[in-house]
């Protein structure tokens, strides 16, 4: 496609799954901008969300490629992989990486994230990994059948990575700081369930658990070690306990940054010519994790350069944990509270349980275990907050349900 | 089973007194199946819902699960030996010590003819007491009083034939839709070909009412005065008979007593009476049929006389199509009274306090003794039970502990008494659960004898099943004791026609006495020819052979004429009051009979109504507070009741209605006649069943259960109803108090085990799944082994509101969604059943309505089957198109 004269200068940090999508909106509207995309990993645009397939041999990398060379060749986007940003000048609107500096008119900061390591003694010991890349990826996959591996934190990225290597039949534990499993997305019900599935992989599971140190030998990681003293030997330790917005170049910048860097709801920053978009952002106050927002984040973004009226708008959230054979879904806020009521569907003999939460007559949460198939429904009405008092009789057994009057007593009509 | 083709026997139906010829035929499992008789008189190959489905009520599976297999000595599995030899020292050993009147028997119309007539001779004749009654004392008395007082003996003068040809039928305190539907049947039929009209004199609108010209809703037992307003207008408006009064006495009395009454006390309009009066006068041929409505009333008596005395001025008797006919409830109820079963007879109509009559039955008896008085009537009876008087009692096929007035009183009687015999097929009756002895009895289609029905045609029972087990026949047992009491040759009997015999000679010298029973030209009758006997009518004689009585007006008082007595009308005994402000009305459904312990095996039979219930009216309920659905709280004088309610203006404004099916093994809060008083008629004894007082308030249920189970359950709620279906049990359950733990108490109800908490499944152990939802009280429970469904609990905080019929399908089938209490959306729910035959439910039939757009019950039946087999359910078919074209005219 060959680029019109005079083009405004766009300039895109980071090829993340935001920046990805954002860059398809805007080429699908034929958006005039001359683009050039700088990502520090040497590749382009991939789902990030699909390692864990990939980690459990379920999928190989080529197949979770969504943005290939010839994509970025024929939407005429330059780019710079393996190139990290140095500095951003806002004043003189430039940007600089190894191969120079690089003028913008417009500028998209995507940097995303980066995985929180905890400091514990012996954290930078070889063998001591965190799992947000290709790269972390393959060390999972190279340590092979039979060897030993630690996850610290029992959320939906440990979990994914433990499970993943389980398929590999490496032996993993997982320690998890927490009373239960995915406490974010999950009542101690649910993960109870999920707990013994993964048990039943041959997973274990240590929660309230408190890591002390990281043993080594030989600069090479050999154990975790608790506050109670017990020890967890491993060959390779990952650590999944959260991320941190990646936003060392734009508080450097100048640009304001709280927990993150902040955006309006057109993801402009406190420079006019300065866009955020992804994990790196913060908008009214919140911080991403999950690709959905992300996701509108960058439509809207697209549209705002594109001249077009767009707002960002926070929606409550939806988790699938993808692990064989764990089939959970969690939306909303599930919180226990004053004036809510939950109504309860338990099977313990076929591993299923349902909680869906209700507040004035509206379903505000739902948590699923062992049967998600009506996930998608029971979101949708949390976020329509329809008033679901007809439907509450049968709602916890999904759409096909459709509420008539009963007979109330054996006498015939 | 091999290719041999089955054989088919001819008998009669268990039911009621319509008598109806049935067809046997063996399944070679231990089964039968049955088809109505096309040969028999009485119903001419058609059956009711209840004698189409007698085929559930026998088998292997049912005896194994329901039947006597030993005789129980307190509790105890006994040898016959032992039990019989145990009954007959008892009862010696009580007169004895005690007097003769320390014995009693009380019986049922349940018993073939032999062997109430062996009961009534060891009895009577041999032990020595008059203390004989039997549970036709609650259903025939008041009528067996009214005819021999007009006729001199107890006497049905026309037969069922006078249905086809009568012009008018009138049913008072018959609702003969639902409880001798084959007469019904035969009366619509009428209707049809010669346009017979119909009126309906009934307090509550029935089923009955549903093809009647006129519904006379008369105040409850004012019978008494609407037919002395007839008599007083059948002579105002000259239609006495006067040629038939040569044949009569008292027709002046008579008229001066019906004179006196006020028709107002009928509580209807001058119009409505005048068109009575209109209607009955204005049509020769006039059947009037009576039953309960008249007969179980403190004036019963004196209302089947006010009957008789309109037909015998009018001469309207013993003619093709004219005449009053008395229609009972029990299969022999008639024989019952031919052999004398009722404390005041003797057998074949002979009457005990005529000395001339003990003598000539003594005699031929060759009886030791003979009580000169009558004895007791059966309220009197068990009275005397409570009391001491009467210290040992055997109970034959009939379950008074749940059947008679202050029923609570004789259950504790029954308990208290020093020795108690109850012979039954079953162990699981109220009144079986107190014996000292329990003697298994054969059953129907077991044992071998013969009935007499309402138009006086006497029909074999025949067996054609093997005694069950160890079980004998009544007739066996009895003459087994009377040997054992050491009169032998008394009691010498090899064979139910042996004793048929005696009968038939003891009517020849009752006929002689010039009583109406005699039969004895079958005296000499062969037992091939007894084993053949086809439907025959009574008096068998020489000179006679069935035909009509009293058209020649020959009646049986001493002077040959009838009475017409003077009769006056009186309100029923008990009185509504602030604190009973409600009139108590009972009666019967169309599926069951009595107290269930027949129909209530049948899962076709328990579909219609499967609860017991009280019909109020809106304006009655709404001033109560009541819903639909709701259960009430009866109280009256003498004991309670919790019923669900059912809002109707079939009844009237302060009258209420309730089922008396019910009993402590299927709705233990539903034993009505606990709450009837035993106020009983002066002259026939019969109690007054219809009119007790009550007070009716809203149940406070903490929750309301809805159950199904594939085993039987076994419930301790403070309300609850079960109902047998073909995949096991359903349930309806409300309590005051809520169990702390539902999956606990789930699990005792349904027997299943504690193993609470069993989340693994561990083998074939019932695992639960639930849904809840605690701030709405909700709570539902399946369990299932191995994906399919053991039982089901649905619990709310109101009356629980799921597809009932549905669910009760589902045990035994797979598990999966049945929590959500209704058919998946894609399949259709047919409904409580309507038509029992067919077992087309009420849903079913809507929806062909809307569907296909049907217009009558002729275009349902031929689109769903739905009343073209008995018949019974075309009035409510009927009912329900009328309704949906009523909100169609809404819509």
């Amino acid at each position: 496609m060959a680029r019109p004269p005079m083009a405004e200068k766009l300039v895109v940090i980071g090829a993340g799954m935001a920046a990805g999508r954002m860059l398809e909106h805007l080429t699908d509207a034929g958006a005039p901008y001359d683009i050039t995309l700088i990502n520090a990993e040497p590749r382009g645009t991939y789902n990030r969300l699909m390692l864990s397939p990939v980690l459990a041999g379920e999928k190989t990398y080529d197949q979770i490629v969504t943005h290939d060379d010839d994509w970025y060749a024929t939407h005429g986007i330059a780019t710079r992989f393996g190139e990290p940003v140095t500095e951003i000048d806002l004043a003189e609107r430039t940007v600089v990486s190894a191969s120079g500096s690089l003028p913008y008119d417009k500028l998209v900061i995507a940097t995303g994230s980066t995985p929180f390591i905890i400091p514990l003694p012996g954290h930078d010991l070889e063998g001591v990994i965190a799992y947000r890349d290709v790269e972390d990826t393959d060390r999972m996959i190279g340590l092979g059948a039979g060897a030993r591996a630690v996850v610290i934190g029992g959320g939906l990225l440990g979990l994914e990575a433990a499970a993943g290597m389980a398929a590999r039949g490496i032996h993993v534990t997982v320690i998890h700081i927490m009373g239960h499993l995915m406490e974010r997305q999950l009542d101690p019900e649910a993960a109870g369930l999920l707990q013994a599935s993964l048990e039943a992989k041959g997973i274990d599971v240590i929660c309230e658990a408190q890591s002390e140190a990281i043993l080594g030998e030989d600069g090479h990681v050999r154990a975790l070690k608790l506050k109670d003293e017990r020890e967890i030997p491993c060959d390779l330790l990952v650590m999944a306990v959260g991320i941190r917005p990646a936003v060392g170049l734009a508080q450097a910048a100048g640009l304001t940054v709280e927990r993150a860097i902040v955006v309006d709801d057109q993801m402009r920053t406190s420079d006019p010519a300065v866009y955020a978009l992804g994990e790196c952002t913060e908008h009214r106050g919140t911080l991403f994790g999950l690709v959905a927002p992300l996701y509108h984040q960058a439509a809207v973004l697209a549209a705002t350069l594109c001249d077009r009226e767009a707002a960002f708008v926070q929606q409550s959230l939806s988790t699938k944990l993808k692990v064989t054979g764990c089939d959970l879904f969690s939306a909303g806020d599930f919180a226990e509270g004053e004036g809510r009521e939950n109504v309860l569907y338990r099977d313990p003999a076929a591993g299923i349980y349902k909680r869906l939460i209700i507040e004035n007559g509206a379903l505000i949460g739902a948590v699923m275990y062992g049967d998600t198939a009506d996930g998608a429904w029971f979101f949708d009405l949390i976020q329509s907050g329809a008033d679901i008092s007809a439907l509450r009789d049968g709602l916890i057994f999904g759409p096909s349900f459709e509420p008539s009057p009963l007979p109330k007593c054996s006498l015939a009509a | 089973m091999d290719g041999t083709p089955l054989s088919t026997f001819k008998s009669t139906c268990a039911y009621c007194g319509v008598g109806c010829g049935v067809l046997l035929t063996p399944d070679g499992a231990g089964g039968v199946m049955v088809q109505g008789d096309p040969d028999h008189p009485a119903n001419l190959g058609k059956l009711c819902s209840k004698g189409s489905n007698l085929g559930d009520t026998v088998g292997e599976a049912l005896n194994a699960s329901y039947r006597l297999r030993t005789p129980m000595v307190h509790g105890e599995e006994s040898g016959w030996d032992e039990a019989l030899q145990l009954v007959a020292d008892q009862f010696r050993h009580t007169a004895e010590t005690h007097g003769p009147d320390a014995c009693a028997f009380y019986v049922s119309g349940q018993l073939l003819t032999e062997d109430y007539y062996v009961a009534n001779k060891l009895i009577k004749g041999f032990i020595g007491t008059a203390n004989i009654d039997t549970n036709s004392r609650l259903c025939m008395a008041s009528t067996v009083a009214g005819h021999k007082r007009a006729f001199g003996t107890d006497t049905v003068p026309g037969t069922y034939e006078d249905l086809d040809e009568a012009d008018l039928v009138v049913l008072v305190g018959s609702n003969l839709a639902w409880c001798h539907p084959v007469l019904y049947q035969r009366v619509l039929r009428a209707r049809a070909e010669r346009g017979t009209k119909i009126i309906v004199v009934d307090p509550r609108r029935t089923a009955s009412c549903d093809a009647a010209d006129l519904h006379l809703a008369l105040e409850p037992g004012s019978d008494v005065a609407l037919f002395n307003h007839l008599l007083a207008q059948i002579e105002v408006r000259g239609a006495i008979d006067d040629s038939f009064q040569q044949h009569t006495t008292g027709l002046d009395d008579a008229l001066e007593a019906a004179r006196a009454d006020g028709s107002y006390v009928t509580g209807l309009s001058r119009e409505t009476l005048a068109q009575f009066a209109d209607m009955w006068i204005g049509t020769e041929r006039v059947v009037t049929i009576f039953s309960q409505g008249v007969n179980q009333s403190t004036s019963g008596a004196d209302k089947v006389n006010s009957i008789l005395n309109c037909h015998l001025a009018t001469g309207r008797i013993g003619k093709p199509g004219m005449g009053p006919l008395s229609v009972t409830g029990q299969p022999n109820a008639m024989g019952g009274r031919e052999v004398g079963g009722l404390a005041n007879m003797l057998a074949c109509h002979l009457d005990l306090e005529n000395a001339a009559h003990r003598q000539a039955v003594r005699g031929f008896w060759n009886a030791p003794q003979m009580p000169e008085a009558a004895g007791l009537k059966a309220v009197d009876m068990f009275r005397a039970v409570g009391d001491g008087r009467i210290k040992a009692l055997w109970i034959i096929h009939t379950n008074p502990a749940v059947s008679m007035p202050e029923a609570d009183a004789v259950r504790d009687a029954i308990a208290g008494c020093d020795f108690v015999v109850v012979s039954d097929v079953t162990g699981a009756t109220d009144t079986a659960r107190l014996a000292d002895v329990l003697l298994p009895a054969a059953g129907w289609a077991e044992k071998d004898g013969t009935v007499t029905n309402s138009d006086r045609i006497i029909s074999r029972q025949r067996s054609v099943l093997p005694h069950y087990a160890g079980s004998r026949a009544d007739w066996d047992m009895l003459a087994e004791v009377g040997r054992r009491m050491g009169w032998t040759e008394a009691f010498d009997y090899g064979s139910a026609a042996e004793i048929f015999r005696e009968h038939a000679a003891l009517s020849g010298i009752a006929g002689a006495l010039g009583r109406d029973f005699d039969i004895s030209a079958l005296a000499d009758v062969s037992d091939a020819a007894y084993d053949a006997l086809p439907p025959t009518r009574w008096p068998v004689t020489e000179a006679r052979q069935g035909g009509r009585f009293f058209a020649d007006g020959a009646f049986f008082h001493a002077d040959g004429k009838a009475r017409i007595l003077p009769v006056s009308w009186r309100p029923p005994s008990a009185k509504r009051s602030p604190r009973y402000p409600f009139r108590f009305n009972t009666g019967r459904v169309r599926d069951q009979w009595h107290t269930m312990t027949r129909t209530g095996l049948s899962a076709k039979l328990s579909a219609h109504l499967a609860e017991p219930f009280l019909d109020i009216h809106p304006g009655d309920a709404a001033t109560q507070g009541i819903a639909a659905a709701d259960l009430v709280e009866l109280r009256s004088p003498h004991g309670t009741a919790i019923l669900r309610a059912r809002i109707t203006a079939d009844v009237t404004p302060g009258q209420v209605f309730a089922p008396m099916h019910w009993t402590g093994e299927t709705a233990p809060s539903a034993r009505i006649d606990a709450l009837v008083a035993g106020a009983v008629d002066p002259v026939s004894g019969q109690p007054e069943s219809k009119a007790a007082v009550v007070a009716v308030t809203p149940f406070k249920a903490a929750w309301y259960g809805f159950a199904v189970s594939a085993k039987a359950p076994r419930p301790t709620s403070d309300y609850w109803a079960l109902a047998k279906t073909a995949a096991g049990y359903r349930v309806e359950l409300a309590g005051r108090t809520t169990p702390a733990d539902w999956e606990a108490a789930a699990r005792t109800l349904f027997g299943l085990g504690n193993n609470v908490g069993d989340n693994l499944g561990g083998g074939d152990q019932a695992h639960v799944t639930s849904v809840t939802d605690p701030a709405r009280g909700l709570t539902r429970l399946a369990f299932q082994s191995g994906g399919r469904l053991l039982a089901a609990l649905f619990v709310a905080p109101e009356p629980v509101a799921v597809m009932r019929d549905y669910l009760a399908t589902r045990p035994g089938q797979a598990a999966g969604g049945v929590l959500l209490g209704r058919t998946p959306a894609d399949m259709p729910d047919p409904g409580p059943v309507l038509c029992s035959c067919f077992e087309v439910g009420v849903n079913t039939i809507a929806r062909a309505v809307e569907d296909q757009g049907l217009t009558s019950v002729d275009a349902v039946g031929r689109a769903l089957r739905a009343g073209t087999n008995c018949g019974s359910c075309r009035p409510e078919i009927g009912a329900l198109l009328a309704s949906l074209r009523a909100r169609e005219a809404a819509e």
